[in-house]
């Protein structure tokens, strides 16, 4: 009942299927929400993106201001000056460029401006590398935006959607960064079903209930705040990421029951009864993970993934409920965090989400992919193989794997 | 004593929605030394007025007499309670009309 109704649904909001890469997905679904003002620097992988929206925007397809920009700080900078007027807007880059976002990512965040940016992650230099992985993302990790991590094309689409929802949600009022994989998904073609304009903009209103330049009504936003403001304004905005996830959820429900999708702010695959877990994130990780845990089932090891949709607010209840019962789990980062005691910073994230509840199991820190270094099924396989033997020896490793470094760690 | 705002009493983001509240900032306390301007001295030249970067320099319709009989329609006066007593006006005054003295003298 409720899977035919979800595909009535699906077929009265779609209007057509088209081949995508995730860019493209992200630019059709910023054409769709309908923004007034759009600026952005050129960076790989992130490039198509604009270049797409400036297509869009030359053809009159949308109509909002384009401002070319000199710099990715410039272009943050724009899009947090029109946010600041009440423009709904967009913003998109990746990996150097994001490094020199970096001061004004805090700006947008403090201030409460709804900016949604797309970034898909690539690694940062040096040595200078144009390839995926998530170093970029990490690094905004402390910035106090919204992460969310997409791992296909129809996602990018429908999380830029729902980004602007949560965004400009009176509770929010946070900046929201959507990512995915630099490369494996910026720049590969796949299905994406695209909706009728009236549905997306049914589900995205304008909501200019928040404060906002108007030389009518005279404010200041941007002020200095001494040290006896500062802390509680700084407070203000983290509680409201926090308090976001609610609204979040809320979002993905309600977008799940407008466009008959099935998002959840984390995705679980095979994890009801699995002894050994993969708590991964972004595309292709997800993609082979998968795999790999339907073959080791096929031999007779309990395997699942659980894969992080939300990365920021963190997911803690969500992380620690899917994983609680099972015996040992690895978290596959594709990112470093170099000079901590583990090296994988959601590893670190998993594991003070289990402490929070107090429940203590042996979790492995695994770092693969680095600059898109290709992570084969056959990879995740052994991983859990790995796990198993773990399990069985009772001994744990108390570093972080390192797959595939040749050379073997030091 | 003012009661003092909590995070959930500020507004949002720490914008400013009442313009022109800066005025209820007196800087004034922040002071060390006093500007004080010799009414005689003064040939109302307008520098402190623009060099003041409060700006505490008040400009009034008010006319004065010189004890040497010289009539003029405006007097410039310090606004106190927003003067930081930074001394530009002393330093920039042509005529050396502005003196600094100590705020409190110990
Ligand atoms: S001391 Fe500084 S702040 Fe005070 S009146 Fe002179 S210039 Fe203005
Ligand atoms: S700078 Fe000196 S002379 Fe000129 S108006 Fe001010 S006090 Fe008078």
């Amino acid at each position: 009942m409720a899977v035919a109704k979800a595909l009535s649904t699906r077929e009265e909001v779609v209007k057509e299927r088209v081949g995508l890469t995730s860019n493209y997905a992200a630019a059709y679904a910023v054409k769709t929400v309908d923004v007034d003002v759009i600026a952005a620097y050129p960076i790989t992988p992130q490039t198509t993106i604009i270049e797409k929206l400036a297509e869009f925007v030359a053809n009159g397809e949308i109509d909002a201001e384009y401002i070319p920009v000199e710099s990715e700080h410039s272009a943050l900078s724009a899009v947090v000056g029109a946010a600041a007027t009440g423009a709904r807007v967009f913003t998109a880059t990746s990996a150097q460029g994001l490094e020199f976002m970096h001061e004004v990512l805090y700006i947008a965040s403090g201030l409460r401006l709804p900016i949604v940016m797309a970034a898909p992650g690539r690694a940062l230099s040096a040595p200078i590398s144009i390839h995926g992985d998530y170093q970029d993302i990490m690094s905004a990790r402390d910035s106090g935006w919204v992460i969310m991590i997409a791992s296909s094309a129809q996602e990018v689409y429908d999380s830029i959607i729902m980004a602007y929802r949560i965004a400009e949600d009176n509770r929010v009022l946070l900046p929201v960064m959507v990512s995915y994989d630099g490369f494996l998904m910026s720049h590969t073609t796949e299905p994406v079903e695209l909706y009728h304009e009236e549905y997306v903009r049914k589900f995205t209103p304008r909501n200019l209930n928040r404060p906002r330049l108007d030389p009518r009504k005279p404010m200041t936003i941007g002020v200095i705040a001494s040290p006896d403001w500062y802390y509680e304004i700084k407070y203000q905005a983290i509680n409201a990421l926090k308090e976001s996830k609610n609204v979040i959820k809320e979002t993905h429900n309600e977008f799940n029951k407008a466009f008959g999708t099935n998002y959840d702010i984390v995705e679980k695959y095979m994890l009801d009864d699995a002894d050994y877990v993969l708590i991964t994130y972004g595309g292709a990780s997800s993609g082979n993970a998968k795999e790999a845990a339907r073959r080791a089932r096929e031999r007779g090891l309990r395997a699942g993934v659980l894969r992080l949709r939300l990365f920021r607010p963190f997911p803690t209840d969500e992380v620690v409920s899917a994983i609680k019962y099972s015996k040992v789990v690895a978290v596959v980062d594709r990112a470093l965090s170099p000079g901590n005691t583990y090296e994988g910073p959601v590893f670190n994230d998993v594991v003070s989400a289990l402490y929070n509840k107090g429940i203590n199991k042996p979790v492995i820190s695994v770092v693969h992919g680095i600059s898109q270094r290709t992570m084969l099924s056959d990879d995740f396989y052994n991983l859990y193989k790995k796990l198993d033997e773990y399990a069985k020896t009772g001994e744990y490793p108390r570093k972080t794997i390192f797959i595939g470094l040749r050379g073997g760690e030091a | 004593m003012m009661k003092q705002l909590t995070w959930k009493d500020l507004p949002i983001g720490g914008t400013v929605v009442e313009p022109g509240n800066a005025r209820r900032n007196l800087t004034g306390s922040w002071r060390t030394e006093r500007p004080v301007i010799d009414q005689d001295a003064c040939i109302r030249c307008r520098i402190c007025w623009m060099y003041c970067p409060e700006p505490a320099i008040l400009e009034l319709k008010k006319p004065y007499a010189t004890k040497a009989g010289k009539r003029y329609d405006l007097t410039y006066e310090i606004d106190y309670d927003h003067c930081k007593g930074c001394g530009i006006c002393a330093h920039e005054c042509p005529v050396k009309a502005i003196k600094m003295v100590p705020e409190v003298t110990g």
